[in-house]
C-alpha cells in the first residue's frame, strides 16, 4: 500500500535568465515501511523533488503535477494545512547537521516545540518524551544534552538529534536528504543503522537521498535513479546492481570505487631502491584558544603527533582518516607551507625541514600538491593557463614565452583539457575540468612527488574515477611518487601501494593495500573497514561490523588519543608504539577489542555497546 | 629517474609534428576570449539601470563644476552692491541679473558660490576617501598578512580607536590647527580608515590561507610576488567598493563640519556651510538660497551611494 | 559569559584612558594657548593666571592631576573662557537635554529601522518591501543638517504647526521636530541592516528545519529567525549611538534647545579647550559604555559567542 504517490511532478525555478527546470515529470511513490533510495549525481533535481513535496521550495519555486500523500493533494497546500502534515506525518532531516539546528535554543526546546505544535504536550510531559527519544537515538548522556545548544554538539550527535526531533510524532514518512555525507565514516555507520533501526520499529517509510551506492546497497529496499531532473531507471535494490538497464545506471555503478576489489595498479612494481623521502617523528602543534577564565587558555592540539614513514620512488602511499586525522596537515608539513614543525623530513637526502630560501625553492619544483576544493585552488583573477604556467615561469625561466605556451597547451592536451580553453578563467569551468587545471600546474615540471590532498572527493563519482584514471596514467608515465589523502578508503584502496591510516595525529596502522584490507589489525581500521559501504547489496547486507560507539566530542580530551588502548588511561601523555606484527606491516600498540568496548561502557558512553 | 628520461627522449622525435598541431590549436585559442571576473563585473555593474543612472548624474554634476564657471559672470567673492539691499526683491534666480541661483545673504552671486562649495565637498570627498583607503589598506593587508600578535595588537589598537567618537577629535584638531584644507584632509582621512583596514584585513587572512596561496608557494613563487600576483588583485574588489561608498561618508562628515561653522573658511565655502547659511535665512524669503545647496547635496549624495551600492552588487564575491 | 563580560571591561577601561590621554597631549601640542590674544598679557598676570590653572606645573602632573580629578571626583576642571564657571557646570546645564531627546531619538531609530526592517524582510518582492528599499535609500542622504532645516521650513514657517526652536522644559511640540531630524537618516540605515540579515537568516538552513517541523510562520520568525538575525543590527548600534551623539551637535546649535552641544561649539570658537576636552571625553566615556552594553546584549544573542 502507498503512502506517497508523486504523479508527474515537475518543479522550475524563475530565474532572469527565463525558467529552469530542476524535475521534470517525475512519477513514483513509497509504500509503508519500506526504504526508497533516490540516487543521482549532483544537480539530478533529487532534493527539489521533495522539498516540492514539503512545500519548502524557495520563493521562485513552481510545481506542477500532484503529490498524494495518505489520500490528501500536498501540492498548492496553504502554509496553514501544509503545517498540519508536516512535522507530524511527513518529517524530514538533513545534509548538514552543523546549520540545520536554530543556534541559540537548546536542544530541549526545538525538541519540544514539535510536541506542542502537532500534539499539544508541554512542559514536563514534553519533555520526558524528548528524553525518551534522545535515549532512543543513542545520544550519550541524555539527559544533559536536552540543556545544551546544537554548537556544543558533535556533528553526529547533533544528527541525532535532528532525527529524533522528526520521530517524535511518529511520522510516516521520513524524508533523509543526504543525511550521512557531511559525517565521517564511522559516524554514518551508525547513523544508517539507527535509522535501519527505527524504520523496522515504528514501521516508518524512508526516502534516502543520497549520491552514494554503498549507501543505498546498504539501506534501500528500492531505487530510483535520477539524472538531470528526470527518472532514468527504477528497481528493486537487486535489481539495480546486479542488471542495471540504463547506461547511467552503469555507468554510476562502474565509477563507484569498491573496498572489497580493488582495480588493478597501474604501475604494479614499485622501484625498491631506496626511500626518496623519509619522514621521522613529524610533530605539528596549534594552539587552540579556549574560552575558560578570565584571559582565556590557550590548548595544544597535536595536529601531527610523531609520525614517521617512508615513501620509495614511483610509490603510492595512501592516507586515510577521518576528520580531524591530521591528513591534510601532514601534507602541509611534508610541503614547508607550515610556520612550525618538529622532528625530520629529508627528501633526497637532504633534510627539508633545515632549508630555507632559495635552495627550499629549488626543492619546490620536484614537491608538488593538489588540492581537495578545485575551484578554491585557482587563482579567480588569472586565466588557467596563467595558473598553469606559474611553476614554470619560476623554475625553468629560461623559456621564451612562446615555448611556455607550447609547454602549457601540452600539459592540457595531456590532461584532456581542450586547448582552447587557454584563456579560460577558472569560473567559467566545472568542477572536473579545474581539478585537471590543478593537476596540470602541479606536473607541468614533471616533479618526483605529487601530493594529493582529498583530490577526488569535492567530484562526482563519474568525474571522481575519470581523475583517478587520470592520475594513475601519469604516474605511470612520469614515474613519480605520490602521498594520496583521502577519507574515502575505497578511493585510496583503488590508487594505492601501500596505505596508512591516521588517528588524531598518530599512525595506527602502516601496511601494503591489500594486506590492509584483509588483514586488518589495529581496531580503528577494522572500525573504518567495516563502516565503508560497498555498493552491492549482497555483500553489504552479509557483513559482519565492528563498532565500537561512542563519539569524541574534541580531539582536545585526554582520553581521546588513548581511545584504543584504555589500559594506559593513567598515563595521559603516553603515545602507543608501532610494532611490525608482519613483514612491512606496522600496527600501533592497542588493547583487544574486548577491553575497548568494556572500557567505553564502564565509562559512561551509551548503552549501545551491547546491542 | 631513467625511466622518465627515456619516455622524455621518445617524446622528443613527436615532438615536431605535435607542437605544429598544437600551435595551430592555440591560435584558435587566442580566439576565443575567457571573461575575467572584472569582466563579468562591468558587465553586471552595466546592467545595472539605477547604478548607470546615479553614475550619469554624478558625471553631470562633476561636468557643472567644471565647465559651471565659464558661464559665471560673478565671482565668489563679488558683492553686487546694486542688489544687496533688497535680496529678497530682487535676489531671486534670473537669467538677466547674471545671477542664475540668485544671491545669498551678503549679495554674492549663488551660483559661483555652489559651483565652488559641489567642488570642494567632492575634493574632501574623493580626498578624504583616498587618505583613508590608502592608510586603512596598508595597514589592514600588513595586520592580516603578518598574522600572529602583530596582528593581534594592530588590531586591538584598531578596537580602542573605533570607540572614540572621532568627529570631536576632527573637530578639536580642526580648531587648534587653524582651519586649513589640508587639516580637512587629514582629519577626515586620519579617522576613517579604521574600518577599511577592518575589512581589507579580514579579506587578507582569508585570501592568504586559500589554497591557490598555498600553489603559489609550492610554485616557488616568492612572497613578495604572492603578495602583488595573488593576494592584491584579489583585494582590488573590495578596496573600489568601500572606497566608493566612503566618498559620500566623507562628504557627509565635511558637510557637517561646514555647517558648525567649524570647517572651511570664507570666502571659501562648501555645501554644509551653504545650507547652514541657507537654512539661517529662509525666515527672509529667500528659498533659492538653501535650496540650492541641499539640490546638489542630494544629487551627489545619493548617485555615489547608489554607485557604491551597483559597484558591491557587481563585485563583491559574497554573489558567486 | 561573565568571563567575556569581564573581558570587555578590561578592554573599555583602557580605552577610556588613551582618549583622555590623547585628547590631553592634542591640547598641548596645539600652537598659541588658551591665553594668548591679541593684546599680549604682562608677564606677571600670564603667570598667575597659569599658575591658578595648574599650567606651571610639568605635563605629567598635570596630565595627572586631570586624570585624578575625572575618575575622583568626576571633576572635568575650569573652563578657560569663563571665568566663574567651570567645565561640570556647563555640562550639567546642557547635557540633561541633550540625553532627553538623544535617547528618544535613538530608542525611536532603532525601533523603527527593526521594525520596518523585520516587515520589508518577510514581505520579501512585495509592494511594501520596494517601497522601504526605495525610502530607505534616499533617507540614508538625508543627515540630521538637511532634515532639520527642511522640517523647520515645513513644519514651522509652511505650516505653523510647531515651534521652530527652544526647548520649554521639555515639552512634546519642543521635541518632535529635534527627535526626527536625529533619527532619519539611522531609521534608514538600521532597516537596510535589519532587512538584509533578516532575508539571510530566513535563507538558512535552520529555518528550513523550523519549517519542516510544521511550525506556524509566526513562530518559525519569532522564536527562530529574529535573534539570528538582530545580531549584525546590534553591532550596527554602537556605531549608530556614536553617530547619533555627534549629530546632537548639530541639533543643539540649530535648534536652540540649549543643549550641551550649543556649549561645544561655542567653545571650540572660543577655543576653550578645557570644555571641549570635557565633552568629548563625556561623550567618549558614553561610547565606551553604551558598547559595553552592546558586548552584553550580543552575548545574549549569541550562545556560542567566545573571545
Amino acid at each position: 500500500m502507498s503512502i506517497i504517490e508523486f504523479t508527474n511532478l515537475s518543479v522550475s525555478f524563475d530565474t532572469p535568465d527565463g525558467a529552469v527546470k530542476a524535475v521534470k515529470d517525475v512519477s513514483f511513490r513509497i509504500d509503508r515501511g519500506e526504504c526508497l533510495g533516490v540516487v543521482g549525481e549532483s544537480g539530478a533535481g533529487k532534493s527539489q523533488t521533495f522539498l516540492a513535496a514539503m512545500g519548502l521550495l524557495a520563493n521562485n519555486g513552481r510545481t506542477s503535477g500532484s503529490v498524494r500523500f495518505g489520500g490528501r493533494e500536498l501540492l498548492g497546500l496553504t502554509p496553514k494545512e501544509a503545517n498540519r502534515v508536516r512535522g507530524a506525518e511527513l518529517a524530514m532531516i538533513f545534509q548538514d547537521p552543523l546549520t540545520a539546528l536554530t543556534p541559540h535554543l537548546t536542544v530541549a526546546q526545538q525538541m519540544a516545540e514539535v510536541l506542542s505544535t502537532h500534539r499539544g504536550t508541554r512542559g514536563a510531559d514534553a519533555e520526558r518524551i524528548c528524553l525518551e527519544w534522545l535515549e532512543r537515538v543513542q545520544i550519550a548522556e541524555a539527559k544533559r544534552r536536552l540543556r545544551q545548544y546544537p554548537h556544543e554538539l558533535s556533528g553526529g550527535m547533533r544528527q541525532r538529534v535532528m532525527i529524533a526531533m522528526a520521530m517524535l510524532c511518529s511520522p510516516k514518512l521520513l524524508i533523509a536528504d543526504e543525511p550521512t555525507t557531511a559525517l565521517d565514516a564511522t559516524v554514518q555507520a551508525e547513523i544508517l543503522d539507527l535509522m535501519a533501526r527505527l524504520q523496522a520499529e515504528e514501521n516508518t517509510a524512508i526516502a534516502l537521498i543520497t549520491h552514494d551506492m554503498g549507501v543505498v546497497a546498504r539501506m534501500c529496499d528500492r531505487v530510483e535513479v535520477m539524472r538531470l531532473g528526470a527518472f532514468v531507471e527504477s528497481g528493486n535494490v537487486e535489481d539495480i546492481f546486479h542488471a542495471p538497464q540504463h547506461d547511467y545506471t552503469k555507468m554510476l555503478l562502474d565509477s563507484m570505487p569498491r573496498l572489497d576489489q580493488a582495480k588493478p595498479q597501474a604501475s604494479p612494481e614499485v622501484m625498491s631502491a631506496g626511500a626518496i623521502l623519509k619522514v621521522r617523528d613529524l610533530k605539528v602543534n596549534f594552539p587552540i584558544k579556549l574560552d575558560r577564565g578570565l584571559f582565556g587558555r590557550a590548548a595544544m592540539l597535536r595536529a601531527v603527533d610523531g609520525v614517521s614513514f617512508d615513501l620509495a620512488p614511483g610509490e603510492t602511499l595512501g592516507i586515510v582518516g577521518e576528520s580531524g586525522g591530521g591528513k591534510s596537515t601532514l601534507a602541509r608539513a611534508v610541503l614547508r607551507l607550515l610556520p612550525e614543525t618538529h622532528g625530520s623530513v629529508t627528501w633526497l637526502g637532504k633534510e627539508l625541514t633545515m632549508l630555507e630560501g632559495k635552495a627550499l625553492t629549488k626543492e619546490r619544483r620536484n614537491l608538488q600538491i593538489v588540492f581537495q576544493d578545485p575551484l578554491a585552488s585557482l587563482n579567480p583573477r588569472m586565466t588557467i593557463s596563467a595558473s598553469i604556467a606559474e611553476p614554470l615561469r619560476t623554475f625553468q625561466p629560461t623559456l621564451t614565452s612562446r615555448e611556455r605556451k607550447i609547454k602549457v597547451a601540452e600539459m592540457m592536451e595531456r590532461v584532456g583539457l581542450d586547448q582552447r580553453m587557454i584563456n579560460r578563467y577558472p569560473h567559467e569551468l566545472s568542477g572536473g575540468q579545474n581539478q585537471r587545471v590543478g593537476i596540470a600546474r602541479a606536473m607541468i615540471n614533471r616533479p618526483m612527488l605529487v601530493i594529493c590532498d582529498e583530490a577526488v572527493s569535492a567530484l562526482d563519482v563519474s568525474i571522481q574515477s575519470q581523475i583517478i584514471e587520470l592520475l594513475k596514467e601519469l604516474q605511470a608515465d612520469m614515474g613519480l611518487s605520490m602521498l594520496f589523502i583521502s577519507h574515502d578508503l575505497s578511493v585510496v584502496r583503488d590508487i594505492s601501494h601501500r596505505i596508512m591510516v591516521l588517528y588524531l595525529g598518530q599512525v595506527v596502522e602502516l601496511a601494503g593495500r591489500d594486506a590492509l584490507y584483509s588483514a586488518p589489525e589495529h581496531p580503528y581500521t577494522r572500525m573504518l573497514i567495516s563502516a565503508a559501504p560497498i555498493p552491492d547489496p549482497r555483500v553489504e547486507r552479509t557483513r559482519n561490523r565492528i563498532r565500537i560507539p561512542g563519539e569524541l566530542s574534541s580531539p582536545l580530551e585526554p582520553a581521546a588519543a588513548l581511545r584504543f588502548l584504555p589500559s594506559r588511561r593513567g598515563q595521559p601523555d603516553y603515545r602507543p608504539r608501532l610494532q611490525e606484527v608482519r613483514p612491512g606491516h606496522w600496527v600501533a600498540e592497542h588493547d583487544p577489542l574486548e577491553a575497548i568496548l568494556a572500557a567505553r561502557a564502564s565509562s559512561g558512553m551509551p548503552r549501545a555497546a551491547v546491542d | 629517474m631513467p625511466g622518465s628520461i627515456r619516455r622524455y627522449g621518445t617524446e622528443m622525435v613527436h615532438r615536431t609534428e605535435q607542437s605544429e598541431r598544437i600551435i595551430e590549436a592555440l591560435a584558435e585559442g587566442e580566439a576565443i576570449r575567457g571573461r575575467s571576473l572584472w569582466e563579468d563585473a562591468k558587465r553586471r555593474f552595466f546592467r545595472n539601470n539605477a547604478a548607470i543612472g546615479a553614475l550619469i548624474c554624478l558625471g553631470l554634476v562633476v561636468l557643472f563644476t567644471v565647465v559651471g564657471p565659464l558661464f559665471s559672470q560673478w565671482s565668489i567673492e563679488e558683492i553686487d552692491w546694486a542688489r544687496m539691499g533688497n535680496i529678497a526683491g530682487e535676489g531671486h534666480p534670473s537669467i538677466e541679473s547674471g545671477h542664475y541661483f540668485g544671491l545669498d545673504g551678503l549679495g554674492r552671486d549663488l551660483y559661483a558660490r555652489t559651483i565652488q562649495a559641489t567642488r570642494t565637498s567632492l575634493i574632501v570627498g574623493v580626498i578624504g576617501a583616498f587618505v583613508a583607503v590608502v592608510i586603512g589598506t596598508l595597514y589592514g593587508a600588513f595586520a592580516g598578512f603578518v598574522g600572529g600578535w602583530v596582528d593581534n595588537v594592530m588590531m586591538r589598537i584598531v578596537d580602542v580607536l573605533i570607540s572614540i567618537p572621532y568627529m570631536f577629535i576632527i573637530i578639536l584638531l580642526m580648531v587648534m590647527f587653524e582651519r586649513s584644507f589640508f587639516m580637512l584632509f587629514v582629519g577626515i582621512g586620519i579617522v576613517s580608515w579604521l574600518d577599511m583596514s577592518r575589512i581589507v584585513r579580514g579579506q587578507t587572512l582569508s585570501l592568504k590561507n586559500r589554497e591557490f596561496v598555498e600553489a603559489a608557494t609550492t610554485a616557488g613563487v616568492g612572497r613578495f610576488t604572492i603578495i602583488l600576483r595573488h593576494i592584491v588583485p584579489n583585494l582590488l574588489g573590495i578596496v573600489v567598493v568601500y572606497a566608493t561608498l566612503l566618498v559620500p561618508l566623507m562628504i557627509l562628515v565635511e558637510s557637517f563640519i561646514s555647517f558648525l561653522g567649524l570647517g572651511v573658511q570664507e570666502p571659501n565655502t562648501s555645501l554644509g556651510a551653504l545650507i547652514s547659511e541657507g537654512a539661517g535665512t529662509v525666515i527672509y524669503g529667500t528659498p533659492w538660497q538653501i535650496a540650492c545647496p541641499i539640490f546638489f547635496f542630494l544629487v551627489t549624495i545619493i548617485s555615489l551611494f547608489f554607485v557604491g551600492d551597483g559597484l558591491r552588487d557587481a563585485l563583491d564575491p559574497k554573489d558567486r | 559569559m561573565t568571563a567575556y563580560i569581564m573581558r570587555r571591561i578590561l578592554v573599555a577601561v583602557p580605552t577610556l584612558v588613551i582618549l583622555i590621554v590623547l585628547c590631553f597631549f592634542l591640547m598641548q601640542v596645539a600652537p598659541g594657548g588658551p591665553f594668548t590674544s591679541e593684546r599680549p598679557l604682562p608677564p606677571q598676570v600670564l603667570a598667575n593666571i597659569e599658575a591658578r590653572y595648574g599650567l606651571d606645573q610639568p605635563l605629567w602632573k598635570q596630565m595627572w592631576d586631570y586624570l585624578a580629578g575625572i575618575v575622583t571626583r568626576f571633576d572635568f576642571g575650569p573652563s578657560f573662557a569663563y571665568r566663574d564657571r567651570d567645565v561640570n557646570d556647563i555640562i550639567a546645564q546642557g547635557f540633561p537635554v541633550t540625553l532627553t531627546y538623544g535617547l528618544i531619538s535613538f530608542v525611536i531609530a532603532t525601533l523603527a529601522g527593526m521594525g520596518v526592517g523585520v516587515v520589508a524582510a518577510i514581505r520579501h518582492n512585495t509592494w511594501l518591501d520596494y517601497i522601504a528599499v526605495g525610502a530607505t535609500f534616499s533617507a540614508q542622504a538625508l543627515p540630521n543638517f538637511v532634515m532639520a532645516p527642511i522640517l523647520v521650513i515645513v513644519f514651522t514657517w509652511q505650516l505653523g504647526w510647531l515651534p521652530g526652536g527652544g526647548w520649554n522644559g521639555g515639552q512634546w511640540q519642543y521635541l518632535v521636530m529635534p527627535v526626527i531630524a536625529l533619527s532619519t537618516s539611522y531609521v534608514a540605515s538600521i532597516t537596510r541592516i535589519t532587512r538584509s540579515s533578516m532575508l539571510e537568516t530566513l535563507n538558512s538552513s535552520f529555518i528550513r528545519t523550523a519549517r519542516a517541523k510544521g511550525l506556524p510562520e509566526h513562530k518559525v520568525i519569532w522564536r527562530h529567525a529574529m535573534k539570528p538575525a538582530m545580531l549584525p543590527v546590534v553591532s550596527y548600534l554602537g556605531p549608530t549611538f556614536v553617530a547619533m551623539i555627534t549629530g546632537s551637535v548639530v541639533i543643539d546649535v540649530y535648534f536652540s534647545t540649549g543643549g550641551i552641544g550649543r556649549a561645544y561649539v561655542d567653545s571650540a570658537l572660543n577655543r576653550d579647550y578645557a570644555v571641549m576636552l570635557g565633552v568629548t571625553i563625556l561623550y567618549g566615556g558614553l561610547t565606551v559604555l553604551f558598547n559595553l552594553l552592546v558586548d552584553v546584549a550580543y552575548a545574549w544573542l549569541d550562545p556560542k559567542i567566545r573571545y
